[in-house]
């Protein structure tokens, strides 16, 4: 029998960009909730159509969860709206119900955002001394999470099982090493991060991910190298 | 006090006066510890390690950082008066994604503002109007941003209207001018106890942020 049947009734459109990391997260957060029938539209970031600017006025950006006709966009925002629609037996919480532990899930998924991954693209969109500086920024973000998974004694940032801060550092287990890849430094190795390389293959192989949605390596890797070599100048002008 | 509630804050801080406005609006009791960020607590380091960063709320000794986290939690926590996030999740998520706007454009228009000049300084200055056109777009005919009654983004913006002297006067132009029912809705939150008391004097911030200016070079 189909998990969820009532949720197949509702609307659930999702606008997205295949290697986009905020996108893969809300797929993963409807594929935890049970919601598998779903419109998943493909945008050309590069080329936005009309549908984007509709229904992200305000950014123009991907993704935008549409349900029921009414549209959402910011990631976080979004597995946030999942989790407090879908909550039956059936849909598992991503986020934790105490408001302290919410209150530390949400801190640290921004920290994700705005250190982890912000310090992890300086490095893909930059070179020499710049990439040096952000190479030592992006290790001090991983200490930290590092710390952060070890001081939770589990396996996951979830506990036994991924939540919504698994899905929000996701990234980390894939585009990470390809972003590493392109840039030609490596930062992420299992002797000064064991918690983490432990935590990637875990993240990628539990069954509720099982690697879905995910760009292909050589593609992933040519994608970025293209965008590596637009972005060095013009970061180069900015900082 | 509500079973010990301490907040590490700095006066002029735009962050920090949410905290402070939250409390308030809740009725919440608790000790206000002014910071020196030039000199940090042990208190202040030990309690957001990751930052280093004004405002923290501790509660029974525990730690939450992130201006919006913190109004989130005291807003979960202290759920029974005047509650700042609607229920409805479509609208709830509607709130978080325009607080999250205030900080992501607001801000950072707001901050160049004080800190470039000729060209750069003109940019913010655009910028922070389309931000703010924005804003008072999504205001409508609304009371407040959280309808009838006070709300989240309300919270989320409202303190830095103390800040808009500053701006006004670092790019010589008028928020009244540009965003006129903003303004209306600036002055109708001032008639709010909770907010005329959490938000910081307006000629202060100027002095202060003059000080800031001449400290560091940006005359």
């Amino acid at each position: 029998m189909e998990k969820n049947n009532k949720n197949n009734k509702e609307n659930v459109k999702v606008v997205g960009f295949w290697v986009s990391p905020f996108v893969h997260r809300v797929r993963w957060a409807l594929k935890m909730k049970g919601i598998k029938k779903y419109e998943y539209i493909e945008e050309d970031i590069y080329n936005k159509s009309s549908l984007l600017s509709e229904i992200n006025p305000v950014y123009g950006k991907v993704p935008v969860l549409v349900h029921n006709g009414k549209p959402l966009s910011e990631s976080s925002i979004i597995l946030e709206y999942i989790d407090q629609v879908w909550n039956d037996d059936f849909a598992p919480p991503l986020l934790p119900r105490d408001p302290y532990q919410r209150a530390q899930t949400r801190f640290w998924a921004k920290f994700a955002d705005q250190k982890v991954l912000e310090s992890a693209w300086m490095v893909l969109c930059s070179e020499g001394e710049k990439q040096e500086r952000a190479v030592k920024e992006a290790t001090e973000a991983l200490e930290k999470l590092e710390e952060k998974l070890k001081s939770g004694n589990s396996i996951f940032f979830g506990g036994d099982t991924i939540g919504y801060l698994d899905l929000m550092i996701g990234f980390v287990s894939y585009l990470y090493p390809v972003w590493e890849e392109v840039a030609s430094v490596k930062i992420l190795d299992a002797l000064k991060f064991p918690a983490l390389v432990a935590w990637q293959s875990n993240f990628l192989n539990h069954e509720l991910i099982a690697g879905e949605y995910l760009p292909p390596r050589a593609e992933a890797v040519a994608y970025f190298r293209w965008r590596r070599s637009e972005l060095i100048p013009v970061y180069n002008r900015m900082y | 006090m509500a079973d010990g509630v301490v907040l590490l804050d700095t006066y002029f801080s735009m962050f920090g006066m949410r905290a402070r406005l939250a409390l308030a609006e809740k009725g919440i009791e608790y000790e206000y510890k002014e910071e020196n960020l030039g000199d940090k607590s042990p208190v202040l380091l030990e309690m957001n390690p990751v930052h280093k960063k004004i405002p923290v709320l501790i509660h029974n000794g525990k730690p939450i950082c992130e201006s919006l986290i913190i109004v989130q939690y005291i807003d979960e926590v202290w759920k029974d008066n005047s509650p700042l996030l609607p229920s409805d999740p479509y609208q709830k998520a509607q709130a978080r994604f325009w607080a999250d706007f205030v900080d992501k454009k607001v801000y950072d228009a707001g901050t160049r503002m004080w800190t470039t000049k000729g060209d750069e300084l003109e940019t913010a200055k655009k910028d922070f109007i389309e931000a703010l056109k924005l804003l008072e777009a999504e205001l409508g005919e609304k009371p407040y941003f959280g309808g009838e009654n006070f709300g989240f983004v309300d919270v989320a913006l409202i303190t830095y209207s103390s800040w808009f002297f500053t701006y006004e006067t670092c790019g010589n132009f008028s928020v009244e001018e540009h965003c006129p029912k903003l303004m209306e809705w600036v002055k109708r939150c001032m008639k709010k106890e909770s907010v005329s008391k959490s938000l910081a004097d307006p000629k202060k911030i100027y002095d202060f942020v003059l000080f800031l200016k001449k400290k560091r070079g940006f005359e």
